[in-house]
């Protein structure tokens, strides 16, 4: 009988290799890199291990892909809270990984308390990684009216000015004085957990395997309760106020792979910018553009952001404003330019040993199996729709955070993936069976807002000098 | 793969539905020559109608259905309706504030998640709001409306429980607690938690008494409450309002000759509720309740409007009204049997039928012969009408639809025997 347990990568990964390590599993190959390989153990040879994002980890242990898990108690919270339901035991604190989420407010805001934030008139935005946790504080905090902006990073850039309040992850007792931040209400209390899939707990003897881990635990306890929380490094900044003047326009760039590209195009565009990429993380760069603030966000929250208002302008990939558009068809955001750079396929993809060429006979087998499809995508939205108009019957569509081609396929049916060349795909012993769109990266506007005139000008000149640049890329 | 029905969801089968049909037609009757209004709320509404204090319990909106809309990109959620009240307080506020007073009643589903099987996730219920009145006698009217629709669905037995919110606040209030502890007590004694004001240990004597008192002693008459405002009066002030307005709604109950047990604990209930609860019971099952509101309309943005409401689950009344009031009338059934050539004189004469008030049906292939009285031959020429009375065993052969007529009119006259 096999245990499968799910691994993390990122900040849990060398106490996580530490604990093994002592526990004598005799692991080779648990590193930042080994996201494409089961890993194996000398001590124990039906174990089988991969290496996940962190925030993957409940989901895959939750539906039953693997057996155990570790990960923050942070990312097991947000899945428990929307759904109780769910077939997830939390076994045992790891000790190591410690922190906690805080509810943060920006210090220019004049307030302090959860009360005050209550007290206030109109909406509360808040922006967070942990969207569930944030609904269910909302929701206990009985806030009248709330929205929630769900996103996949950078939260701390966003109060005052794109939210009132953002969830983040700190250290215990942080003061958040980077960003001009300051914590309201801690939410959460987390550090590392071994987590285990019900069904797997009640009928799989893990014994040994929990065993070697309770005793590393009980003898090292000293050793592992150092954590060490990766994060961004103290910005000294300028108090930011919500108040931006009226005529000024938010212009949102790419952190991430996207930055010396954008950079490149915004140059050539006669547009500077200062600190951008930032060795130090600023989210904040400045420009010589006269009446243009900037903000460094993901590109996969863009297109939300924009609809709400919170931005003017923003430089994404058209495969992140479908994913927007699928999800609200009448979401005010639209592709104002293409840029013509970044340039990916979005693909369907199955594993080489399916015997199917295309998505015609993938939905005869889909519809001869008796388990639901695995459909896996970072573009939920996208892969939802995929399946839906290719009447896959009943299929599930599993969120990925990036390196989604490790999933197939023992972790998923069929990917919806982005690709440049098609060689890791290949590489993985995968193959694409359709292709869904083009994307490259575009410049996207909000078509519903109104404009002052000034406004309008600085919008039409950036538009101008881009759509120049990008003519002969 | 099987076709499957959704986890936590309930067919309703034709022999369930002559029941549901039977508790809505009993119910709307009532509450139609009480004059009241029918009413019907749209499935979705904004989350944030039922988010605010005051409104449901932090228990209840763990369970809320609520997601995006397709136009939910300002992140606002919207939500399958969790409870009847609240979209009817809100059409009042959107249309009829001018009336004053507004006499409504509705028949919905409403949604909720629920985990142990035990319930189905989307339940159905009947419910009445009097809204613009703040008299015990509307609440007594409501009360004695619910039990009216109780009886006439047949049952006997209904166990009526009283209590009172502004009894339970005061106590909060007297037992010295920060308004966030009153509140979190508050919701756990709505979400159900019996036991949560006996833990509470005051300290204060006179309190101590008062608790155990008002909590330990389940009274089936006024003189129980009259007495425990003639013992704390003078120590619990805060408490006189709420025991005056209590006692004139039970006085009133026990002059109309109506049995009830008054039971503290038994608050489990909504948010919103002010004033009176009462809660309906048959056996160990609740089959109903309601109670006063006076805040909610202010609250959701309207007027200073008090309200009083109830709601009769029928999901659960399904369970208990019998078959035996149910029985349809098998004489009042016609299979119509029609050839090739006299399809068009079939169908005329099937509505001919059917305007006459009979269930007239054209025979399909598995057509069960037993479930009809009549039988009748429709031909393209003479004789053009075969009657068979399939119970006396007669066979008739006629020229015209209204002989037809006539003769089931005939037949019919001994229905009752034969039903």
């Amino acid at each position: 009988m096999t245990i499968k347990i799910a691994l993390p990568k990122g900040r849990l990964l060398a106490e996580t290799a530490t604990l093994l390590q002592r526990a004598g599993w005799g692991l080779s190959g648990y590193h930042e890199r080994a996201r494409f390989y089961r890993l194996k153990f000398e001590k124990f040879p039906n174990l089988s291990a991969r290496v996940f994002h962190e925030k993957d980890i409940p989901i895959q242990v939750a539906i039953g892909n693997y057996d155990l898990g570790v990960c923050g108690l942070d990312w097991v919270e947000e899945l428990l809270i929307k759904y109780p339901s769910s077939v997830l035991v939390k076994i045992k604190n790891l000790g190591y990984g410690e922190g906690a989420l805080y509810m943060v407010v920006s210090r220019s805001e004049g307030v302090s308390t959860v009360e005050e934030v209550r007290a206030k008139e109109g909406i509360v935005r808040i922006a967070s990684e942990y969207p569930n946790l944030a609904e269910s504080f909302a929701l206990n905090l009985r806030l009248r009216r709330f929205s929630i902006f769900p996103l996949w990073g950078g939260a701390e850039v966003y109060p005052p000015e794109s939210a009132d309040l953002a969830l983040i992850p700190g250290e215990i007792g942080e003061k958040f004085s980077d960003y001009d931040l300051m914590s309201i209400s801690k939410v959460l209390s987390f550090s590392a957990f071994l987590i285990a899939n019900k069904s797997s707990w009640e009928t799989k003897d893990m014994s040994e395997v929990l065993a070697s881990i309770r005793d590393e635990l009980l003898i090292n306890k000293k050793h592992l309760s150092s954590a060490e929380v990766t994060r961004a490094p103290a910005i000294a900044g300028q108090p930011i106020s919500r108040q931006v003047a009226e005529d000024t326009v938010r212009l949102a760039l790419p952190d991430g792979h996207q930055q010396l590209p954008t950079l490149r195009l915004l140059n050539k565009a006669g547009i500077q910018i200062d600190d951008y990429p930032s060795p130090v993380g600023n989210r904040r760069p400045t420009t010589n553009l006269d009446g243009v603030v900037i903000k460094v966000i993901r590109p996969q929250d863009m297109p939300l952001q924009v609809a709400n208002g919170n931005f003017d302008l923003a430089i994404t990939g058209k495969d992140w404003l479908m994913e927007h558009l699928y999800q609200f068809p009448s979401s005010p955001v639209a592709e104002l330019l293409d840029l013509k750079f970044g340039k990916v396929k979005i693909v369907a993809v199955i594993s080489r040993d399916l015997l199917v060429s295309d998505i015609y006979s993938l939905r005869r087998l889909s519809a001869e199996r008796l388990v639901p499809f695995r459909v896996a995508s970072e573009y939920v939205n996208i892969a939802d729709k995929y399946a839906r108009d290719n009447h896959l019957g009943m299929y599930r569509v599993i969120p990925t955070w990036g390196a989604s081609e490790a999933f197939l396929p023992e972790d998923a049916d069929l990917l919806i993936e982005n690709t440049q060349t098609g060689r890791t795909l290949a590489r993985h012993n995968l193959k694409i069976i359709d292709t869904l769109f083009e994307s490259t990266a575009c410049l996207i506007g909000n078509t519903g807002r109104v404009f002052s005139s000034s406004q309008r000008e600085r919008i039409k000149s950036i538009t101008e000098s881009l759509r120049i640049a990008a003519e002969d890329i | 793969m099987r076709a499957q029905r959704c986890k936590g969801t309930r067919d309703l089968s034709p022999e369930e539905m002559i029941k549901f049909r039977f508790i809505e037609e009993a119910f709307r009757d009532c509450c139609h020559k009480w004059g009241y209004e029918e009413v019907k709320t749209p499935t979705l509404e904004y989350l944030h109608l039922f988010t605010s204090t005051g409104t449901l319990t932090p228990g209840m909106l763990g369970k809320v259905y609520s997601f995006l809309d397709w136009d939910g990109w300002s992140g606002e959620r919207v939500v399958l309706r969790p409870d009847g009240t609240i979209p009817v307080a809100r059409l009042y506020i959107d249309n009829m504030e001018d009336r004053g007073l507004a006499k409504l009643f509705y028949v919905t589903n409403i949604f909720m998640f629920e985990e142990t099987g035990k319930e189905t996730r989307e339940r159905w219920q009947g419910g009445a709001e009097l809204i613009g009145v703040s008299s015990p006698l509307a609440d007594i009217e409501l009360v004695i409306l619910a039990l009216e629709v109780l009886k006439r669905v047949g049952l006997e037995g209904i166990e009526l429980k009283l209590s009172h919110v502004g009894l339970i606040r005061g106590l909060l209030l007297e037992l010295g607690l920060s308004p966030e502890e009153q509140a979190k007590i508050f919701d756990q004694i709505l979400d159900g938690d019996v036991e949560v004001l006996a833990r509470i240990k005051p300290g204060k004597p006179e309190l101590d008494e008062a608790l155990s008192l008002l909590l330990d002693l389940k009274g089936k008459s006024s003189g129980f409450l009259k007495n425990s405002k003639g013992l704390f009066a003078r120590s619990l002030p805060e408490l006189e309002p709420s025991l005056d307005n209590f006692i004139s709604i039970v006085d009133l109950l026990e002059a109309l000759g109506y049995n009830y047990q008054i039971d503290l604990t038994s608050g489990k209930g909504f948010e919103y509720y002010t004033g009176v609860i009462f809660q309906l019971f048959m056996g160990e099952e609740k089959i109903g309740g309601g109670g006063r509101y006076d805040t909610l309309i202010p609250l959701m943005g309207g007027r200073n409007v008090p309200a009083s409401g109830f709601a009769l689950y029928f999901n659960r009344l399904m369970n208990l009204v019998k078959p035996a009031t149910l029985a349809k009338p098998l004489a009042q059934r016609i299979l119509i049997k029609a050839g090739p050539e006299a399809i068009k004189q079939g169908f005329n004469m099937a509505s001919y039928l059917r305007e006459a008030g009979y269930v007239a049906e054209l025979q399909l292939e598995g057509q069960e012969l037993a479930n009809f009285r009549w039988m009748l031959e429709v031909r393209s020429k003479a004789p053009l009408f075969v009657l068979t009375d399939q119970i006396k065993h007669g066979k008739f052969e006629l020229k015209t639809a209204s002989e037809v007529l006539a003769l089931l009119g005939e037949g019919n006259d001994d229905k009752d025997s034969v039903a």
